[in-house]
């Protein structure tokens, strides 16, 4: 199955944004991963950008970056939101309200601690009507997003913005999830190639053998393993470099995936 | 489309472990919601759909990270109706780097999270030792347990898109078989109950304080159930009784927590299963409602479905039953319904007293005899995320 990427997004502590990040990743420009501040997305209505989380605004940081002014073609995108762990800091934020003597949780906080609110509050910006799918596989949740999304591409012909996103693990979960630093990452795909298109990736769930692709820079590499949405790095190592290749991403039962990436 | 075969399949909920327990009930007319005794949740007044039992069963010694209320209601359901047998029979035929498995939930094992919270106090606001995170609380949990249980090794997730999860389960695995990832898979539901859901809809004043009665007059919100359910799905053969037929996704693009007031978003998924089925309206026999039981989302379906399907089609939602069972509702009603076409009855709308005069569907007060050979099943959730079911049998091919 193969499919075509029109664009990229990218959201990360000295990621920020495909044009710049595509500099890092292909080392030329040195990686500073400074904490960001908040994001502001600036697709969404006044009311759901004061509710939006921070797991969304993350999410929200690649969608807008891959999407950029095309809104009306983003209206018609189906979606696949891979992501490991959704917002601790609203579960957070929950259990501790459960602890109290007098339990009251938030409904904000309990509509936004749902695995789909990041894709809610998507298709809530762009108007986007079409199937929208959110999953986890833990660690290989970007191999699960990437099998989950190349059939809807392919098969159901449907343009797709296939997001990769996890934030930071807030303090008390850190020590059972250990994930330092926010990641996402968004790959706008289309069935057919346009005028636009940067590459095509052909997806192998049925790959097995091959060793888990990994990050030359070290920093990067650290990233790749802290973060279960940074397992993306090695694939955009090879957009970034305009370079034909194979990455191989740990897939959910151990078999690996194998994405090739072409440029013709 | 290409249809599948629904090879094998299983419930328990709070009307009992396997579908025996599930038909007698359906049949009868007993719903399963008892007044809520859950945990904290008795200080709430509200009843729940709780599945007797879930405390006293174990999990292989292999599988104790995953230890939690959600794993222990997965493998009781696991164990029901001969599933694992059916699903031990497939490996033979495929291998077992060959089923797929696509498990729907909304919280997973959170109920783990929130025990482990409660010891934060005594203990430095650190997390106790005996928790375990990613067997019990990530959203994988449920399906990575499945598959360990079931010795699996083909590709897994867990679909999470709150109460449509386990209605989309059945569209990624025909997705993943169309796309031979796998030739089979096995797909279902899990949620168990849990202060944040049973405090969250309590929150969002969607919780009745009697039991649900979708699309009465009266009608005060949503009892919560818990429930799990699995299915093995296969490609399509002769000897198939039991049929995915189509599926149609949709996003309501409207509201997080409140559906689309004419139901647009649940229209386009109707459509959609029904496209994909290459079925008109009138050839379905029967549907399963989403019908939660609150104002908002009744009123919004009936619109949908009067509006696609006319006035005449039979319809009811069974969470009078089991209570709504979130993550696990797409597959406890996929299993109604199939149960519904083996059995020829179309059940009730359960604690419907006197039918909203707005609902203009045609929905069922009385369980009835009849022939069905295509019907669709309903699964909305927060975030707009609709999920429509064309399920259909061959009555030619005996049971």
């Amino acid at each position: 199955m193969r499919a075509w990427v029109e664009s990229i997004g990218l959201f990360a502590p000295g990621l920020v944004g495909w044009n710049a990040g595509r500099e890092v990743l292909a080392g030329r420009a040195a990686y500073d991963n400074t904490p960001l501040p908040k994001y502001k997305p600036a697709l969404l209505p006044p009311n759901e950008r004061r509710r939006a989380t921070n797991s969304v605004r993350i999410a929200f940081g690649a969608c807008e970056d891959a999407v950029g002014d095309n809104l009306s073609e983003a209206a018609d995108l189906a979606a696949v939101f891979a992501s490991s762990g959704g917002d601790y800091g609203v579960h957070d934020q929950i259990c501790r309200a459960l602890m109290r003597e007098e339990i009251a949780v938030s409904p904000t906080h309990f509509h936004n601690s749902v695995h789909n609110a990041a894709a809610g509050y998507w298709s809530i910006a762009t108007g986007a009507h079409a199937p929208s799918v959110s999953l986890s596989a833990h660690d290989s949740s970007v191999a699960a997003g990437l099998l989950e999304a190349l059939p809807l591409v392919t098969l159901e012909q449907l343009p797709t913005l296939l997001v990769f996103s996890d934030c930071e693990v807030v303090a008390t979960m850190h020590s059972k999830r250990p994930v330092d630093e926010p990641f996402s990452c968004a790959l706008w795909l289309t069935p057919e190639p346009t005028s636009r298109s940067l590459a095509s990736v052909q997806v192998n769930a049925n790959c097995t053998e091959g060793v888990e692709s990994t990050c030359a820079n070290g920093e990067l590499e650290r990233l790749r393993c802290n973060n279960p949405a940074a397992r993306v790095l090695p694939l955009l190592e090879l957009l970034a470099l305009n370079q034909g290749g194979t990455a191989v991403i740990q897939g959910s039962s151990g078999q690996p995936v194998a994405v090739t990436v072409q440029f013709d | 489309m290409q249809a599948l075969a629904i090879s094998h399949y299983t419930l328990s909920s709070a009307l009992g472990v396997g579908i025996d327990a599930q038909l007698s009930a359906l049949r009868e007319g007993r719903s399963g919601l008892g007044e809520c005794r859950f945990d904290r949740g008795a200080e709430l007044a509200t009843y729940v759909g709780e599945v007797d039992g879930v405390d006293d069963v174990s999990l292989p010694p292999a599988l104790a990270g995953f230890d939690c209320r959600n794993n222990r209601l997965a493998a009781m359901g696991l164990n029901a109706d001969g599933f694992g047998a059916a699903v031990s029979q497939a490996v033979q035929r495929y291998g077992k780097d060959r089923i797929g498995v696509y498990v729907g939930t909304s919280t997973a094992g959170i109920y783990q999270t929130e025990l482990a919270y409660r010891e934060l106090s005594q203990n430095n606001d650190a997390l106790p030792d005996w928790y375990n995170y990613a067997g019990t609380h990530n959203t994988y949990s449920i399906a990575d347990f499945v598959r360990q249980y079931l010795g699996l090794q083909g590709p897994a997730s867990a679909i999470s898109t709150a109460c449509s999860s386990s209605a989309k389960v059945f569209a990624s695995a025909h997705r993943a078989i169309a796309a031979g990832y796998c030739d089979a898979a096995v797909v279902g539901g899990v949620d168990s109950l849990c202060l944040t859901t049973l405090f969250g809809f309590h929150a969002l004043q969607l919780v009745a304080q009697d039991v649900c009665r979708p699309m009465d007059s009266e009608r005060r919100g949503l009892s919560i159930g818990e429930a799990a359910g699995f299915a093995l799905l296969e490609r399509d053969h002769d000897g198939a009784r039991m049929r995915l037929l189509g599926y149609g996704e949709s996003g309501d693009a409207h509201h997080m927590s409140a559906p689309h007031p004419e139901g647009l978003g649940a229209i386009a998924a109707m459509q959609a299963a029904l496209t994909r089925a290459e079925l008109a309206s009138h050839q379905v026999d029967y549907i399963n409602l989403h019908g939660t039981g609150t104002a908002a989302n009744d009123l919004a379906e009936s619109r949908a479905v009067s509006a696609l399907f006319g006035t005449d089609t039979p319809c009811s939602s069974t969470k009078g039953f089991t209570g709504h069972t979130l993550g696990a509702a797409g597959i406890a009603e996929a299993v109604f319904c199939l149960l519904a076409m083996e059995h020829g009855f179309a059940p009730q709308s359960l604690h419907c007293r006197n039918l909203d005069p707005e609902i203009a569907c045609h929905v069922l007060l009385e369980s009835r005899s009849a022939a069905l050979r295509h019907v669709l099943s309903n699964s909305f959730g927060f975030g707009g995320s609709n999920c429509s079911l064309l399920l259909g049998m061959n009555s030619a091919v005996e049971a």
